[in-house]
C-alpha cells in the first residue's frame, strides 16, 4: 500500500467527505470548544444526554479542520453514542486511534485527538468527570473555577 | 554594506552544492525545501566554522586570561561586529546578542515597556505582525494599563495606514511595533513611514526584521528605527542566537532584562550596578559558538549578496504566482510580487493546509501549513490557516514546478 493510501484510506476519506454528527445541537446538555494551537483549528462539541442524564444520546461537532481531525471527530460521534458520560470520560485514546487505524506522526496525532479531548472537556464541565491532563492548569481560561 | 546600482544575479544551482541536505535523495529526488521562512538550511561554510571554533578556539568568553579564552572572546566579538555591520549599526556596543529575535523583542517590551508605559499610553502593533512582536506588547500594555491597538490590513494583506488617525485618538502613542517583512504573506511593510509617524509623536519604533534580514539589505540608520531584532537561523546560521540592535541612548537608560553573571559592574548585598553596553543585556553564558556561526552565516549571505538574493526571490515569487494560477480553486494571498519578499501563501478551496502539506510531503516537497504565528491575520483573511511556500538563495524553479505538480495531485484526490 502506498503512503497515500495508508494515510488517506477509504474510510477516512468517507468520514471526511460525509462527516457524521456535523452541525450544531440546540440546547445541548454539555458543550466545549477546543483549539489546536499548531494549526489554528477550532472545534466545538455538543452533547445531549438521554433521560437518565448519564447516557450519551447524541454528539455533534462544528468547526474547521484537516481530513484527519474531521474524520476522527466524525468517527468519535459514532463511537461514543449510547455510552455513559463516565465511561467516555475514561475512554482510552487508543480506542479511537484503533478505529482511525492509520499511522500518525506526533503532529497529526494532535489533529486526530482534538475532538476526543474537547468532548472530555465538555463532560468535565457538565458532569465533573476528571479533566483531561491536556487541559490541566487552564482552569482560568476555560472558565472552570 | 555597499549598495550596487545593478543587482547581480546569483546561481542557485551552484550554491546548492554548499548544502548537504540536498544530497539526500528520496525516490531519486532531493527535498524541495520550500519552508525557508520558518528556518533556512545551513551551508557547510557555517558548519565548518563552528566545528573549527569548537575544536581550536573554544572556552567561555570575557573570563579567562589564557590563550583559548582570548580566541573565544575574539571570535564572539568579531561576530558582534559582523552583525552590527550587516544592519549598518553605528556601533557594535548597540548590538546585543539574544537567543532569538523573539527574545530581543521581549527584551524591549519588558525592559523599556515596564518603565515607560502607563494608563493613557498606546502601544501600536499590526495584524501582519508575528506573535513575537504582538503578544509581548499586548501583555506589557495590559500589565502597565496602556492601550493596545492594531493597524488592520486590507484585502491584499497590506497595512491600512489610513487607520492611524483613528488609532491616535486612543491616547499618547508610545510604541509602534511592526515587522519589516510579513512572515505569512511576504508583504514588505513601510517601516520608514511608520518610524517617522512614531517619532513625530514621541514614540519609539520597534522593528522585527526576522523575516527581512535574510532577504534584503537592512540599514537601521536609513530606517530611522529605535530597535531592530533579527535571528541567525533564518539566514543560514545556527538556531539559538539572534541579535537586537537599539539606540545607545535608549539602551543606556533601560533596566536590564535578564539578571545574573557578566551583566554587572558591582554586586553588593545592598545593591547591584549594571555593566556597560552591550554586556548589561547579556546575562549568563551566551550561545558562543552559535554567535560565531551567526557571523559565518552573515559572511556567507553577504558574499552571495543581499541584492542578488532579493532579485532571485522576486523572480521566483513572480514565477510561482504565475504557475499557481493554473491550479483550480487556488486562492493566493498577499500583495503583487514587486511589493513582497520570497513568500507565497495560498489555500486550495475546501482543502485543509495540513492535508495539502501532508500529500506534498509524499512527493518530498516541504511547505508549511498553519497559521504561521499570525492568528490575528488569519482571522482577517477569514481562514484558520494557509499553505506557505517560501524561497531562499538555494531555491530553484524546478522546486516550484514540483510544488505545482503536487498541488494538482492534492486537488485530484481531495478536491
Amino acid at each position: 500500500m502506498s503512503e497515500f493510501d495508508q494515510l488517506y484510506r477509504e474510510v477516512i476519506l468517507d468520514h471526511y467527505k460525509n462527516p457524521r454528527g456535523h452541525g450544531l445541537l440546540e440546547g445541548a446538555d454539555a458543550e466545549a470548544d477546543g483549539q489546536n494551537p499548531l494549526c489554528g483549528d477550532e472545534v466545538s462539541i455538543y452533547v445531549a444526554f438521554g433521560d437518565d442524564g448519564e447516557t450519551i444520546d447524541e454528539v455533534k461537532f462544528s468547526g474547521r479542520g484537516c481530513a484527519i481531525s474531521q474524520a476522527a471527530t466524525s468517527m468519535l460521534t459514532e463511537l461514543v453514542q449510547g455510552r455513559s458520560a463516565a465511561e467516555v470520560a475514561a475512554l482510552p485514546r487508543d480506542e479511537l486511534l484503533e478505529e482511525i487505524g492509520i499511522p500518525l506522526t506526533p503532529v497529526r496525532l494532535k489533529c486526530a485527538l482534538l475532538g476526543l479531548s474537547t468532548l472530555k472537556l465538555a463532560l468535565h464541565k457538565a458532569k465533573g468527570t476528571p479533566l483531561p491532563e491536556e487541559w490541566a492548569g487552564m482552569a482560568d481560561e476555560l472558565d472552570l473555577k | 554594506m555597499a549598495v550596487t546600482t545593478e543587482a547581480p544575479k546569483l546561481d542557485a544551482h551552484k550554491l546548492r552544492a554548499d548544502f548537504a541536505v540536498f544530497d539526500e535523495l528520496v525516490n531519486g529526488k532531493p527535498v524541495a525545501f520550500l519552508d525557508s521562512a520558518a528556518s533556512a538550511q545551513k551551508p557547510r561554510q557555517v558548519l565548518d566554522r563552528m566545528r573549527t571554533f569548537y575544536e581550536h578556539e573554544y572556552s567561555n568568553v570575557h573570563r579567562g586570561v589564557y590563550k583559548l579564552a582570548e580566541r573565544a572572546t575574539a571570535g564572539y566579538e568579531e561576530a558582534r561586529q559582523k552583525a552590527a555591520t550587516f544592519i549598518n549599526a553605528p556601533s557594535p556596543r548597540e548590538l546585543i546578542f539574544t537567543r532569538s529575535a523573539t527574545e530581543g523583542l521581549n527584551l524591549v517590551a519588558y525592559a523599556w515597556g515596564l518603565d515607560n508605559l502607563g494608563p493613557g499610553d498606546v502601544v501600536v502593533a499590526s495584524e501582519l505582525d508575528h506573535h513575537s512582536n504582538f503578544v509581548p506588547w499586548q501583555f506589557i500594555a495590559k500589565r502597565t494599563g496602556a492601550e493596545f491597538r492594531v493597524i488592520p490590513t486590507d484585502a491584499q494583506g497590506e497595512l491600512h495606514l489610513d487607520e492611524l488617525d483613528a488609532i491616535e485618538r486612543a491616547g499618547n502613542i508610545k510604541v509602534v511595533a511592526n515587522n519589516l517583512v510579513s512572515n505569512s504573506l511576504g508583504t514588505i511593510n513601510p517601516a520608514e513611514r511608520l518610524a517617522a509617524w512614531a517619532h513625530e509623536r514621541g514614540a519609539i519604533m520597534v522593528v522585527d526584521a526576522a523575516q527581512a534580514a535574510p532577504h534584503r539589505a537592512i540599514d537601521v540608520q536609513a530606517l530611522d528605527c529605535d530597535f531592530l531584532a533579527f535571528s541567525s537561523h533564518k539566514l543560514c546560521g545556527p538556531s539559538g542566537i539572534g541579535a537586537l540592535w537599539g539606540r545607545s541612548e535608549l539602551l543606556e537608560r533601560m533596566s536590564p532584562f535578564n539578571l545574573g553573571g557578566h551583566m554587572i559592574r558591582q554586586v553588593k548585598v545592598e545593591e547591584t550596578t549594571w555593566g556597560q553596553l552591550p554586556y548589561k543585556f547579556e546575562a549568563g553564558t551566551m550561545p558562543i559558538a552559535e554567535a560565531v556561526g551567526f557571523g559565518a552565516a552573515i559572511d556567507y549571505v553577504g558574499g552571495v549578496g543581499l541584492d542578488a538574493i532579493e532579485r532571485h526571490e522576486h523572480e521566483l515569487v513572480a514565477y510561482a504566482l504565475e504557475r499557481l494560477a493554473e491550479i483550480p480553486g487556488l486562492v493566493a494571498y498577499g500583495p503583487p510580487p514587486e511589493r513582497r519578499a520570497g513568500i507565497v501563501s495560498f489555500n486550495l478551496d475546501g482543502i485543509h493546509p495540513h492535508d495539502v502539506s501532508q500529500i506534498l510531503d509524499m512527493e518530498n516537497v516541504a511547505i508549511r501549513g498553519g497559521h504561521h504565528c499570525t492568528q490575528p491575520l488569519m482571522r482577517r483573511l477569514g481562514v484558520a490557516a494557509t499553505n506557505r511556500a517560501s524561497f531562499y538563495l538555494y531555491t530553484i524553479r524546478e522546486e516550484i514546478d514540483r510544488l505545482v505538480d503536487g498541488l494538482h495531485k492534492v486537488h485530484k484526490v481531495l478536491g
